[in-house]
């Protein structure tokens, strides 16, 4: 009886747990967008700082921090439709998936090699210039390290769970905009598919070749 | 006769050649980039930048890399960032940033005395932000549109507008005002590896992240520029774009979220 009542107390209080976690999850909508960037970053750059495989390109782990630290404050869906361009709405769900696979393995690898950069920079956050009631917003940054401070800026689009990431700018290129052109040109020469499959290889070539890339040329 | 009247005028018939060629390499078709008219002629000298990479510059840089200690190349480095510092304030000047051309003449001073000729960058320690710019950008403040994208040989990415602006950026650069000649020569070349070399670490980062690496530096470079003379507000004022994605809205917005 006794055992019984204790193992009752102890789903029901799990479960209140778990609902108590959804409060949580809410107070994070209401979070401001240069707030979240900031959290975000931190989050991820100790991430970095304390873990020497990720310093060093593991595949395996970039991608579990990016999943599960990154990607949650993503519009990952938006921000290749709009590099895609006007093809995205003829695109099967199919397409759209791999399109999304394929596109997000090409930015986690290409930047990782990237990642054994990372020691002793810090984040400037500039005052966030928009109206409370803005849906969109752009939150500028800059990276601190040795010589001039790297731009590094974002744009933000507010949604019922919270504020999403669906571009960045890198020392004054967006990405999705240098993306744009290189997509189309492999739409118009084989469709869709074709720009899936040279992701795909472009991918593979990469995997195969870079998997030692911490860093070096 | 007439050979030796030919010989004399290479540089003519090369002038005339190259003008034919960029006649020729004028981009037409559904495929044409109203951003780059001479794409194919680019392509071609990008080849060739390319090959000579592969060839000489890079296999050179990392040898230089190897072989010198950290702490010379980064006086290297940091003697030529000084030098480089002086033509910044003067573009500073002539695009009346009063800061700017204020910093970048603090930098100088302070680097050339205290940093022995500019081989420390005492500047950067002491917090004096940098601030790099060329006749380009200055043209480009000045009002003048960059033209079409221009690859040019071993310099690489470029507009007519800053092609212009690089012409005057070597003149007026501290380096050509050196008479000796091989000294010059030796610190240009100097400079070109110490630049490659600093640029290793980036590795094949362009390789691995392009499909077409032709379009996503002309891309990549275009936007930067424009960011630069605006001073990092471009995209600002963007106009709203299409959302091709908005259709399927609802189950998109956390679609590919796995938590």
């Amino acid at each position: 009886m006794n055992r019984r009542n204790f193992a009752h107390w102890l789903a029901s209080s799990l479960g209140l747990a778990l609902l108590a976690g959804a409060p949580v999850a809410h107070a994070a909508a209401d979070e401001a967008p240069d707030a979240l960037i900031r959290r975000v970053s931190t989050e991820v750059l100790d991430a970095i700082k304390a873990d020497k495989a990720i310093q060093a390109g593991e595949m395996n782990r970039v991608l579990a921090l990016v999943d599960t630290k990154v990607m949650p404050n993503v519009n990952f869906t938006r921000m290749t439709a709009s590099a895609v361009g006007r093809s995205w709405r003829q695109a099967t769900p199919e397409q759209k998936a791999r399109l999304q696979q394929e596109f997000k393995t090409l930015l986690i690898r290409t930047y990782s090699g990237a990642l054994s950069q990372v020691n002793d920079q810090k984040l400037n956050i500039k005052p966030l210039r928009a109206a409370p009631e803005d849906t969109e917003v752009t939150v500028r940054t800059e990276v601190i390290g040795r010589g001039e401070p790297a731009q590094l800026d974002y744009r933000m689009e507010k949604t019922p769970t919270g504020w999403k990431i669906y571009d960045l700018n890198v020392l004054g290129v967006w990405l999705v905009e240098t993306y744009r052109t290189q997509f189309a040109q492999e739409i118009s020469a084989k469709g869709v598919d074709g720009l899936i499959a040279s992701m795909a290889q472009r991918n593979q070539t990469n995997a195969a070749g870079g998997s030692g890339n911490g860093g070096k040329s | 006769m007439m050979q030796q009247h030919n010989s004399k005028n290479t540089s003519g018939w090369a002038a005339a050649a190259l003008a034919l060629a960029l006649l020729q390499g004028c981009a037409t078709g559904p495929q044409a980039n109203p951003a780059d008219p001479l794409e194919p002629f680019n392509r071609s000298v990008y080849r060739f930048n390319e090959g000579l990479d592969r060839a000489v510059l890079k296999p050179v840089a990392t040898a230089y890399r190897d072989v010198t200690p950290q702490p010379v190349r980064t006086g290297v480095t940091n003697f030529f960032e000084n030098l480089a510092d002086v033509w910044s304030f003067v573009n500073n000047v002539l695009q009346g940033r009063a800061t700017e051309a204020g910093d970048s003449l603090f930098r100088v001073t302070t680097n050339t005395l205290w940093g022995v000729g500019g081989i420390f960058d005492v500047a950067s320690a002491l917090n004096i932000p940098k601030h790099k710019e060329d006749f380009g950008q200055t043209l480009g403040v000045w009002g003048l549109n960059a033209g079409p994208y221009v690859v040019l040989p071993v310099f690489g990415p470029s507009s007519v507008r800053d092609t212009a602006g690089l012409a005057v950026d070597m003149q007026g650069s501290v380096l050509s005002q050196t008479d000796n000649v091989p000294v010059r020569n030796s610190l240009s070349g100097l400079r070109l590896v110490d630049t490659r070399a600093n640029l290793l670490d980036a590795g094949n980062l362009l390789d691995q992240a392009a499909l077409d690496k032709y379009a996503f530096i002309r891309d990549a470079y275009l936007q930067r520029r424009q960011s630069q003379i605006k001073g990092g507000d471009a995209g600002n004022e963007r106009q709203p774009e299409e959302r091709f994605d908005l259709p399927e809205a609802a189950p998109a917005a956390s679609a590919p979220n796995p938590q």
